[in-house]
């Protein structure tokens, strides 16, 4: 062993210390900078006009992006509705049938495999799947794509929330005679509802932020949104598209798009966090 | 009897049930298959013209259809490896301060505000990269590192605020709260009698993390790392908002540079020909093949330290 000084040594745990907090507060300052940004200057795209009408052409004054809200909120639903349902269906198998068989195990596997896809991979594969073959962008190739990144995260929760109900309670029910599905969708999701909600709200709040997914498959517009058989106005591409424009209010405009969706992914995450994960102690 | 008929009608309705799940869970396996296949398929024509040199020449011209993708791929290798640099030791420090330093009600606080960098969408990122960090870097960081190192190798050219150190240290902050997470696990997993009797040597607080705490649970470092590394790889909205979007190979750091992801975000919907759509179709691939064996690597990893620590 070497020897050192006792002074040396409490330099040196002085010092690591000191960088340990130092790196904290590099974190939390990080974090600070980002939303203070996104505050000041998307507080000053707000308007009237920013929030009921359609984007108007560089230099021209007034417009907004009232038809990339709702068009954000339309392929959101869309993706709710196709990849909760089969998330939730994934996670029940695991957890009440498949346990520790192979094919569960596979799934486990894979599944969180998925979960660590890059999305922007996710958007190639739904191009090729589905743009190409139909021939066009589309709201509903884009709400696959988002539905295929909720997928992993719904089933992965589903699990983990089921398997904290206790056992007792499903053997309470199956003793009583209810058939399993009863049992699953009457006794065990209401003991795990807090926790269901929460990771469903969760995936929600990470496609909705999502840009590379939609590049290649909603595309953008600068309409309304009118079927979903057509290239959809979403804010996350639109602040792609307006960020990279030189048009000075045309960036303005991003900086709003940039406000709404932080504040909307942001406040559910917070939400999650701090009301429904409470309640559940 | 009527008994036995209700059973057996219950049976059936847990056999739908049960098949129906059987079904949602397939569905990932079918996905997971698909991506597989179609990238594959779609890359054929790209495949073929190029084959094996298309990872290692550098070239892209759209206009003569000549495609090599080393470009691409360099910077998405300089640029996760810069991540990595910043984001790994930052991580263990921040998790060494939330579980031995800090009172348990601040490590609350601190590391929520640590877990929110996670929950900020790429896209802000990228315009907070472009618009804030990009000018500051170029107004003070990068002068000043020309100033220590001067005008050479990694520091050379002008001081535009954007390129690969800049995308570098924004995929570092990003990547930063899903390292910290695991490694302030893999801390708290230590067992105490472990740590005690470092402090009953008269180990001070860094000595104990880090010839014990830190060795102890190593293994569940470097899978912290792997997942860290898995997610830098993929993004794509930071970067592509700083890298700077030039088809080059320089030494520089400060040099605008391109990634794989930054590649496909901005010429996918402008690529008319089947030959260059394919190509970029190739370059997905690559990168999901390498994210694939990253975060199998990760699994079967953690999962491999997880059973000699014992779960918890």
């Amino acid at each position: 062993m070497r020897k050192r000084p006792a002074k040396f040594r409490k330099m040196t745990n002085s010092l690591v210390s000191g960088l340990a907090v130092f790196s904290s507060l590099l974190g939390l300052f990080i974090l600070g900078w980002i939303l203070y940004t996104v505050l000041v200057r998307g507080i000053a795209a707000f308007s009237w006009e920013f929030f009921t009408e359609l984007p108007a052409p560089p230099g021209m004054e007034g417009g907004g992006l009232a038809n990339a809200m709702a068009g954000t909120l339309v392929l959101t639903l869309l993706a709710t509705v196709i990849g909760v349902p089969i998330g939730l269906l994934g996670g029940i198998y695991l957890s009440e049938f498949g346990q520790h068989s192979k094919f569960a195990e596979w799934v486990r596997f894979f599944n969180n495999i998925l979960m660590g896809t890059p999305s922007i991979i996710i958007g190639v594969f739904i191009y090729t799947l589905l743009v190409v073959p139909l021939g066009h962008f589309s709201a509903y190739s884009g709400a696959v794509a988002l539905a295929v990144m909720m997928l992993p995260v719904v089933a992965r929760t589903t699990e983990d929330m089921l398997q904290l109900v206790p056992n007792a309670l499903r053997e309470a029910a199956l003793a009583m005679g209810t058939p399993r599905w009863k049992t699953t969708l009457n006794v065990i999701f209401r003991a795990a509802k807090t926790g269901l909600i929460t990771g469903v709200l969760l995936s929600i709040a990470r496609i909705s932020g999502e840009t590379a997914p939609l590049l290649f498959t909603a595309l953008n517009s600068p309409y309304w949104f009118s079927n979903l058989s057509e290239p959809t106005a979403n804010l996350t591409v639109t602040i792609f598209n307006y960020a990279m424009s030189p048009y000075a209010d045309w960036q303005q405009m991003a900086w709003g798009a940039s406000l709404l969706i932080s504040v909307g992914v942001l406040s559910v995450t917070l939400f999650t966090r701090f009301v429904l994960l409470r309640e559940k102690k | 009897m009527t008994f036995f008929q209700e059973t057996s009608t219950q049976n059936r309705s847990d056999t739908v049930f049960k098949s129906i799940t059987i079904i949602g869970a397939g569905i990932i396996l079918l996905i997971m298959g698909a991506l597989f296949v179609q990238l594959i398929i779609s890359s054929g024509l790209s495949l073929k013209a190029f084959g094996f040199n298309f990872l290692i020449t550098n070239v892209w011209d759209p206009i003569r259809e000549q495609f090599g993708a080393a470009s691409s791929i360099y910077g998405t290798l300089v640029s996760t490896f810069i991540a990595m640099l910043f984001a790994v030791p930052l991580s263990i420090l921040i998790a060494f301060f939330l579980v031995e330093l800090s009172h348990p009600g601040i490590a609350k606080w601190i590391s929520t505000g640590i877990e929110l960098l996670a929950a900020v969408p790429s896209i802000i990122y990228g315009m907070w990269g472009l618009f804030v960090f990009a000018p500051f870097m170029a107004e003070y960081i990068q002068p000043f590192l020309k100033s220590v190192f001067g005008n050479i190798g990694l520091f050379e050219g002008p001081p535009i605020g954007i390129g690969m150190l800049t995308a570098g240290i924004i995929l570092a902050f990003m990547v930063l709260p899903f390292i910290t997470a695991v490694v302030r696990d893999v801390f708290a997993m230590v067992p105490s009698v472990v740590k005690e009797s470092a402090y009953g040597m008269g180990s001070t607080t860094w000595e104990t993390a880090h010839k014990v705490t830190i060795r102890y649970g190593i293994q569940g470092i470097i899978g912290a790392a792997f997942l860290g590394l898995g997610r830098a790889i993929g993004e794509t909205m930071a970067v592509t908002f700083v890298i700077g979007n030039a088809h080059r190979i320089s030494a520089s750091l400060f040099a605008p540079a391109n990634s794989i992801t930054a590649t496909l975000a901005n010429e996918f919907t402008e690529a008319s020909e089947p030959l260059y759509l394919s190509t970029l179709i190739e370059l997905g691939l690559v990168l999901f093949v390498v994210t694939f064996l990253i975060q199998v690597a990760a699994q079967l990893w953690l999962r491999r330290v997880k059973k000699s620590m014992g779960a918890q």
